[in-house]
Formats: structure tokens, sequence, C-alpha cells
């Protein structure tokens, strides 16, 4: 415990209402000096409110030190290792921000006329370029918003392609092992879900494949590397299996990062894929965004792409509206561009040969802990692993403890928790991810802490039961908050008697 | 423990045959294995269920996870008590916790069902 990276600040914090104080105010407006309006009068009877009930009334002091000590119970990249795997928290190096940050692409405007956005349509089309080079891929649009987001928008160009050869088909085939926002997008793009069972080995079986592929089948949505951290070896193979029916492959991309320069999904035989360009190409995003989930796909998907395109008209760059086969736009103007300048940024430092070394970086260390760990943690595959290990709590769980309780007791130790039952088709799953950007120390004091948690349950089983025992809350009550959630506040009239 | 006169799907549903309705819920292996339930999504009535394809979906704390139906027919009624208490399903998966009874369009589906005895064997070794 004596390595513990940082302990939790246990510190209670009133909400802003609780610290509300009739009077108090953190502004001061000068007299007025202008005849006054009613409202009422202005705007028309019942457009108008006299006063908003219970807004809190606060100092700016009260403000500034609410939030920024709610702010010290957060845990974040800047703090420490971040192992949740399927989420690629990597660090991300700040000179990226800086040049996000440049004046002249922060402010830029998306009604700025063409003439005066050269530049931002240079980077652009620049970004276009590399990550269709990254991808083995022949055309890229950069206006998905997210992930899911460029999933629908793969989907539907495949969907626009079969229904222009006259029959959209039905169903869209899932393996176990892909990503949960998969099935959500082939429903929302129209079409039934049939799931497919991973083998033993945590991949797709080409036989149990070829048995669900037939002439409805439209596609196949594959994670790869899939949700297992494991490369899907017979990719080449399951592309074909798809092909030969006439049906398509998308393949889900956030987990590039274990393939950047190494392996091209357009070489193995995808048709269409995203990428997060949040995940891998340097964009923060455990705040909940922006993100970017850029998709790139092959030539006889190209028509069909979102509008406008980015067109050369002599040595200018011009938007092209007229592209009568697109699915139209999927986003206002042209996508998150901070997140696609950082994109860009990151791509250029690093060069291929870097962005090839970081890939291997990633591979590296999430086999290294693989290495350390599976002494003492059961390993769900016996498959090499990619940029993500997966282990099951079957030791542990003969002791009565389950992966989400060795989470919390992981908090004692200054790390933030693994992703926590997550693959499904793993039993009591511990998915770790620790990225590229994790160096050999910062790693090892993280398996220690894993090690030595494995240890105290055979020591100690109740005590890691009870655990987190340094935060300022143990545990929540998960199942009342699922149960009955309650979204909104309300002052019960003995607590305001308290609070005053 | 599993009632003899229920039959049994890999993916831990039961159903229990009332002429030609079939009543459908999970089992208790599967309560025990999702932890604590916090909503079930049931289908409609008159939605046409096909053996082995998603009936609907429970989710716990941990996960969503889908209910394959066991038999195929039409949803003739469902159990509506879960909407309002999905820790019923928790408490009581094999009797008050059914999900939906459906009026089974072809009975000798069960056939490809497990017994009791062969399920709990089937439990032991997954």
């Amino acid at each position: 415990m004596e390595k513990k990276v940082r302990s939790h600040i246990s510190q209670n914090e009133p909400l802003l209402f609780e610290l509300s104080s009739p009077g108090k105010i953190g502004y001061q407006l000068p007299d007025l000096d202008v005849p006054a309006v009613d409202p009422e009068k202005a705007l028309g009877a019942g457009q108008t409110r006299r006063e908003i009930e219970d807004f809190p009334e606060v100092s700016e002091v009260d403000v500034i030190r609410h939030f920024t000590r709610l702010s010290t119970w957060n845990y974040g990249i800047d703090l420490g290792l971040f192992p949740l795997g399927s989420c690629t928290m990597k660090y991300n190096p700040r000179v990226n921000e800086l040049v996000a940050r440049t004046e002249g692409l922060a402010w830029i405007h998306p009604y700025q006329p063409e003439s005066l956005s050269q530049g931002a349509m240079e980077i652009m089309a620049e970004l276009e370029r590399c990550l269709a080079e990254i991808t083995g891929m022949d055309a890229v649009t950069l206006q998905p918003a997210a992930g899911a987001h460029g999933e629908l928008t793969g989907v539907l160009l495949i969907r626009s392609l079969l229904e222009s050869k006259g029959n959209p088909r039905r169903k869209i085939i899932v393996p176990d092992s892909a990503h949960g926002t998969n099935p959500a997008t082939a429903m929302m793009a129209g079409y039934t879900v049939e799931n497919l069972k991973s083998n033993d080995l945590g991949v797709v079986d080409p036989e149990a494949l070829a048995r669900a592929v037939d002439e409805n089948t439209a596609a196949l949505m594959v994670t790869n590397p899939n949700t297992v951290g494991v490369f899907e070896e017979e990719i080449v193979k399951v592309c074909e299996i798809l092909h030969s029916k006439g049906a398509l492959v998308y393949m889900d991309g956030a987990n590039m990062n274990a393939l950047v320069g190494i392996s091209r999904p357009g070489d193995f035989g995808i048709d269409v894929m995203h990428l997060n360009l949040h995940k891998t190409f340097s964009t923060p995003h455990g705040g909940g965004g922006p993100g970017s989930g850029a998709v790139a796909a092959k030539k006889h998907l190209e028509p069909f792409l979102p509008g406008p395109r980015l067109a050369r008209k002599g040595s200018q760059w011009t938007w092209n509206y007229d592209l009568p086969r697109s699915i139209g736009r999927v986003r206002a103007y042209y996508g998150n561009f901070g997140v696609l300048v950082r994109a860009l940024a990151y791509i250029m430092a690093h060069g291929g040969p870097g962005l090839r070394r970081a890939t291997m970086d990633a591979v590296l260390n999430a086999n290294y802990i693989r290495r350390r760990l599976e002494a003492h943690y059961h390993l769900a595959y016996k498959s090499p692993c990619m940029h993500e290990v997966v282990f099951g709590d079957d030791h542990q769980a003969k002791r009565g403890v389950k992966t989400g309780d060795i989470a919390k007791r992981l908090i004692d130790y200054g790390f933030h928790p693994y992703t926590v039952s997550f693959p499904l088709i793993v039993h009591g799953a511990l998915m770790i991810e620790p990225t590229e950007t994790e160096s050999k120390q910062e790693i090892d004091l993280f398996c220690d802490s894993l090690i030595a948690i494995a240890e105290e349950v055979e020591r100690d089983p109740q005590m890691v039961l009870k655990a987190p025992h340094t935060t300022r809350t143990a545990r929540v009550d998960e199942v009342s908050a699922a149960r009955r959630p309650v979204v909104r506040w309300r002052r019960e009239p003995a607590q305001s008697k308290a609070a005053d | 423990m599993y009632p003899e006169n229920f039959h049994y799907t890999k993916e831990h549903e039961w159903v229990r045959v009332d002429a030609e309705v079939g009543v459908i819920g999970i089992t208790d292996h599967a309560q025990k294995e999702l932890g604590d339930i916090v909503y079930v999504d049931l289908p409609k009535v008159g939605t046409v269920a096909e053996q082995g394809k998603t009936l609907g979906s429970v989710e716990s704390v941990k996960a969503v996870s889908d209910i394959y139906s066991p038999v195929s027919g039409e949803v003739v009624e469902i159990n509506e008590l879960l909407a309002s208490a999905p820790e019923k399903l928790n408490e009581d998966p094999h009797g008050g916790a059914w999900l939906v009874k459906i009026k089974l369009s072809a009975p000798d589906e069960i056939k490809q069902l497990m017994s009791a005895s062969d399920y709990q064997k089937y439990i032991g070794a997954e």
C-alpha cells in the first residue's frame, strides 16, 4: 500500500442548492441608466418568470471552491494509468492541443467563404489522404461525430450500394466479440441482427459463419482486433465468405491502435470501416466528446459517401454538392474540426515509423501485463493478445470475490478500475488496456497492485469485499440507482432547515 | 431446484407447456449469473416469436442480455408485474416472475429442449 499513487481526498461536498443562502450574489451591476421596461409588456403575458424556484444563490468563491473540490475527486489520465479496456484511454500529447487552439483554426467559422477556408480544407484533405493510406481504403469522410455515428454512416453506405443493385437485403451478422454498439447500428439502419458465437480461440469461426451467411445477408460487422483483444486471423477467409454471397464486411475500427502501421483493413478484405480519431489519433475523450468517427470506404462505396465532398478546382479546394448517389449529410457542417486538426498533427508528428512504433508499444504493454498476471488471474483465451488483455475472475470467485470487488480494491491502490464484466463472453471479465503511453514503471506498479490484491483475496477475502477503504464513499447502491433512478434533486423541508 | 415439468434451453430459458400455451421464463442459474436485475424488456402481446430468436432482454447491474425464445408462436400475455418489480426475477424466476405466455405454433419444438436433469448437467459442465 505504501506505493500508492494517490489517495482520495475524503471530504463531503454539499450541492450548490444546499450552499445557497438568500441574497448572496456573485456579481455587481451598475445602476440602470435607461428607462426600465416591463418584461411582461415587452415579451407578452406568460412569456416571463418572476423567479426561478430554488435557484441557488451563491457567491463567486462558493462556486469556484465547489467545482474545484469536486474536481479533486476525479481520476484522469493525468493522474495515472487508466486501464479501461475497449476504451483506449491513452495520454494525448499537449502539443496537439496547442495546434488545435491556433487562433486561425480555433476561430474559423463554417460559413466563412471557401476562398478564406483553404487552409482548413487543406487540413481535411490531407487527413483524408493519411487515413485512407493507414486503412488501405480509397475514400474517407470526416463528417461522423463519433464511433457509433461512423458505424451508422458505414452501414447506410452498404444499404445504399445493395439498394442500387436492387435489394438492400435483411440481416447483418454480428459476432458476440464485437463492440456493443454494432447490433444497435444495424437495427438503426433497418436490419435485423443475427448473433454469431465465437469459437474456443475467441474469434469468428469461418465454418459457423459460412452456415449463417445467405442471400439475405447484407453484411458482417466485425471488430478487429475484437473485444477480447484477439486478432481475427481468419479475416481474409471471413471476408471471402461474405463477398462470395454478394454481402459486404464492415469493420469497427475502435481498436485500430493495435493495427496502425502494421496491417491495413483494406488489404485484408474490409469494404468499409470507421476510425475513432478520439481514441487512436490523439483527442482526449474521457469528458464525453467531441469525438470523430471518420469512415473509410473502398471505391465501390465512394459514390454514396455523405456530402459535400472536398474537390479540387484549379489550385483551390471547393465543396462539391453534386453527389446524386450520396446518402446525404450525416452532420451539420464538416465534422468536429478541432478533433481533425489534432489527428493530423498527431499523424504528421509521428510519421509512418512513429505510428508503427506506437502500435507495437501498445501491443507489447498488453502482452507484458498478460505475462505478469497470468499466474495470478485466469487467462480467458490462450490466443496471443493485441492491445488489450482479458482475464476472468475464476480463481478469486472460489473465495467469493468477483471482478467488481477486485476493481473496487484497485481504487485503494490509486488506480482507476479496468473494464468490469465485459466482454460478456468471458465469465467475470477483467479487461485491461494499458495503451502505448504507459511506462514500464507505471505498468509494474499496476501489476504489483493486482498481484497484491490476488494475495489479499487468499488471505482476507472479507477485506477485499468491503473495498474501497480510502474513498469518501465506499460502495454505492447501484441496484437501487438503476431500478429507481432519482434524476432530479428536490429540497426536503427537514433537510432545508438542517442546512440553515 | 429445477422443476421436472419444465423444458430448458442452452441460453438458460425455461418453458412450461399448459395445453397449447407455453409459459416462458429464465432459469435460477441465469438470474444468479446476471446478478441484480434492474429492467426487463418484453415483447408486445401479438408479437410472433421464433424459436432461438430474440424475444426481449434482461438488464442487470452488470449487463444487458438477450432472452431467446425457447418456442415459436404468438405472444398472448406478458407479465406486467416485471415492469414495476424487476427484482422479482431474482426472487422467483421459476414461479411468479415468468416472462411471457406464447401460443405454440410448433409444439414439437419442445422435443429439442433439455430436461431438468440434462439442464443441471449442462450448467454443471458449463
